[in-house]
């Protein structure tokens, strides 16, 4: 009931009719300002426009702070009503019982096709939750209405000559993006905070320091929840990764800021940042189809070389390097892209004056441009570590499922994402050790990128100041 | 437009007479500057006397810096930039190809309208034009190359005890008598200043004036600036551009006193410009 109103959703209504509101009490507003003004709008504080969108405001922000409140707690009202209605034999269920009984009929209930079920005592109680909640949509809808229209009295009777609406209305603008910010924030404190519980809890039951400083990884068995090898992959991955990303990617920055011809620029540069936009599961299966068989091939190879031990590389078909060959190639664009940035905002005055002293072009780059700009790349290979840390489905599929410590990069090696895919992925209970360490690694990972960003972030700003 | 033209041949050949007494460091011949196909500097003919100051001066836009450039082919280093004509230093042409703009600069000091030290201590940023050059070998006569050139510049005594320091820890004043002292360290034979003091207060003005002054006994100085007073302070000689031509060249006195052009008239009184 009240859910569409012929074919229209009542939701999209309910907004056309408020946008209706506004734009008719924007004229209202409006022309009451000219009216006081007469004439002479320049005698008015601020500009008619602004008394219009200030009456629009105050029509609209209660009824949608109401139809907010109704979204957000209308049901469970709704709920309460209804469960202190129901007969007392089934009120004496027990809160778990009593709600998922009326989960079933609410759900009987808001189904387009649903038809009586036999039993009256269901069907009864599956008709009066219906008319529940019909009433509190009409009264939601009710109440909106009258808030709109009582706001739109208010706002009317605010205008005057000197009334400060432009201010008002800024005021009302500035809590709205207020409200957008706050959410952002919000929702990471939310995410912060429930990684945080679940690892505390995770601690309860494993000692921190063994989690931190031991050798064996065994989550699947339950038994081993020593994280090093997890630290150790990822570590070694994103190392081999930054080994092929920060020389190509500086050089490339280098060649694209202070080489490239425009039109060379214009056509490398967003080349390059494409490299960014492929999605990561298809540097997955790059990895894992074409360079992953290669590794593997050259190890052999390399294993079959006179005075070469037996079985000196572990040569697997899944391996550390394939994974931090192809996550380097996916970080370019992190590091040459902000690099560029920062070898730009180098000022023209500094190369000007090493070239004025008689600088070849090469001894400008290497011993004027680059060290003016070297906080800035420091910070772009910071965020590309931080980037390889946190990157999953690359080495979901190249890098392997194997927790141990070797330094041969042609073994699998896993890390500390790999494993919170394969603790959290298949049938889990949501209550074991097992399960809660992968909070407890996604904790640790949030720690670390936290850290290396925080810096980079300062680096950039300590530079910014320097050149501005 | 005829009596301007009249006028303007006039101007040139009276600024040979004037030039006569001293020997000719910087001998320009018919200079044309394009940026792309805008024509910056038309057929500029000029000399420039070693061990004075030549002032350029001139309304905004009219190409005073586009002709400091020129001689130091600084205008290579923009890309749309196209430079003809000749301009003879020490009787060799500056813009023969077989001429190495890097050795070039090494012998043509240029000091830029804001301060702009290297991201160097403020010894580096000294030490940083006889490195590149292998002016100087082994640490001690680098040293003494670096405490002469802050001497001469007049910031020895200011910065003796923190050469260390980055160069932009300086004060603007400072910074911009270090930029001397780098150009400076290197020998040049001449020093190209372009707007020198615009970013400086009048006490640091006064310092740079005065050193300015005192380089004169050992360097051919070009100085483009905006104030007339400044020009007619320092200078012994002046040009005075407009719009891409050189409208009057001669004694500095002579210009202020007594300008053959009523352009120039105008411009030094403040009545257009
Ligand atoms: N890099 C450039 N590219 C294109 N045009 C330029 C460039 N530099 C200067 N110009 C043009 O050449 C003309 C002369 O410029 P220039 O900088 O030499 O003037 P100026 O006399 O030094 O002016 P100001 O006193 O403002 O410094 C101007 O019209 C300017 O727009
Ligand atoms: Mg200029």
């Amino acid at each position: 009931m009240l859910e569409t109103f012929g074919h229209l959703p009542v939701a999209w209504l309910l907004f056309a009719v408020l946008a209706a509101a506004a734009f008719m009490a924007f004229y209202v507003g409006r022309t009451q300002a000219v009216g006081i003004a007469r004439g002479y709008t320049s005698q008015l504080n601020s500009q008619p426009n602004y008394h219009g969108y200030f009456v629009a405001m105050a029509t609209i922000a209660p009824a949608a702070v109401i139809l907010l409140i109704y979204m957000m707690f209308g049901e469970s009202l709704v709920r309460a009503q209804f469960a202190s209605e129901l007969p007392e034999r089934i009120r004496a269920l027990g809160d778990l019982e009593l709600g998922q009984y009326i989960d079933r009929i609410s759900e009987h209930a808001t189904r387009r096709d649903a038809t009586a079920t036999g039993n009256a005592l269901f069907d009864a109680a599956s008709d009066r939750y219906t008319d529940l909640v019909g009433l509190s949509r009409i009264a939601a809808i009710l109440l909106a209405v009258l808030a709109a229209a009582g706001g739109f009295f208010f706002g009317r009777s605010r205008l005057s000559g000197d009334f400060r609406a432009r201010a008002r209305v800024e005021d009302g603008i500035k809590f709205l993006l207020f409200l957008c910010a706050a959410i952002a924030i919000l929702t990471t404190i939310g995410i912060v905070a429930s990684l945080l519980f679940e690892a505390l809890r995770f601690f309860s039951r494993v000692n921190v320091f063994s989690f931190l400083f031991g050798t064996e990884w065994n989550a699947q068995t339950g038994a081993d929840f020593g994280a090093i090898p997890l630290f150790f992959g990822t570590f070694l991955i994103a190392f081999l990764a930054m080994l092929v990303a920060a020389p190509i990617g500086l050089f490339s920055a280098i060649y694209l800021s202070e080489y490239a011809s425009p039109r060379v620029r214009s056509i490398v540069k967003p080349i390059l940042e494409l490299l960014a936009g492929i999605p990561t599961v298809v540097y997955g299966f790059f990895a894992l189809q074409f360079v992953a068989p290669i590794v593997r091939a050259s190890a052999t190879w390399i294993n079959g070389l006179p005075f070469i031990p037996d079985g000196f590389l572990a040569a697997q078909p899944t391996s550390a390097l394939a994974a931090g060959l192809v996550m380097g190639i996916m970080i370019i664009p992190f590091v040459s892209s902000l690099s560029d940035d920062v070898i730009n905002a180098v000022p023209q005055t500094l190369r000007d004056g090493a070239y004025a002293m008689g600088a070849t072009k090469s001894e400008t780059v290497k011993q004027v441009v680059m060290p003016a700009a070297l906080p800035g790349v420091i910070a772009a290979l910071l965020l590309a570590v931080s980037r390889a840390i946190g990157e999953t489905m690359i080495v979901v599929m190249a890098a392997g499922q194997r927790a141990q410590i070797t330094p041969d990069p042609t073994a699998d090696l896993t890390t500390i994402t790999v494993q919170i895919v394969a603790l959290l992925t298949g049938d889990t209970e949501f209550d074991s050790a097992k399960t809660l360490s992968a909070f407890a690694l996604g904790f640790v990972l949030f720690i670390v990128t936290l850290i290396f960003n925080l810096i980079a972030l300062r680096v950039v700003k300590k530079y910014r100041e320097k050149y501005e | 437009m005829d009596g301007n033209m009249e006028h303007f041949t006039q101007t040139k050949s009276s600024a040979r007479a004037d030039a006569a007494s001293a020997p000719i460091k910087v001998d320009c011949q018919n200079i044309d500057v394009y940026y792309g196909d805008k024509q910056a500097i038309e057929d500029i003919s000029l000399q420039i006397e070693d061990r004075s100051v030549t002032a350029f001066i001139g309304p905004s836009g009219c190409g005073k810096s586009t002709f400091l450039r020129c001689m130091n082919r600084m205008n290579d280093t923009i890309e749309s930039a196209k430079v003809t004509g000749k301009i003879f230093m020490d009787g060799a042409n500056i813009n023969d190809p077989s001429i190495d703009p890097v050795l070039l600069r090494s012998r043509v000091g240029m000091v830029f309208q804001k301060p702009n030290p290297f991201p160097k201590s403020i010894y580096d940023n000294i030490a940083y034009g006889p490195r590149i050059h292998g002016l100087a070998s082994g640490k001690a006569e680098m040293d003494e190359v670096v405490e002469n050139s802050l001497r001469k510049a007049g910031l020895w005594e200011e910065v003796k005890d923190r050469l260390p320091a980055p160069g932009t820890s300086l004060s603007g004043g400072q910074q911009q008598r270090l930029c001397i002292a780098r150009a400076i360290a290197v020998s040049p034979e001449v020093i190209l200043m372009d707007e020198p003091c615009s970013a400086l207060d009048p006490i640091a003005t006064a310092k740079i004036e005065e050193l300015i002054d005192e380089l004169r006994e050992r360097y051919c100085i070009v100085i483009v600036t905006h104030s007339m007073q400044q020009a007619a302070r320092v200078s012994q000689k002046t040009a005075f551009f407009h719009l891409g031509k050189l409208i009057e060249y001669g004694d500095t006195e002579r210009i202020f006193t007594n300008p053959e052009h009523g352009r120039t008239q105008d411009y030094i009184t403040g009545r257009f410009g």
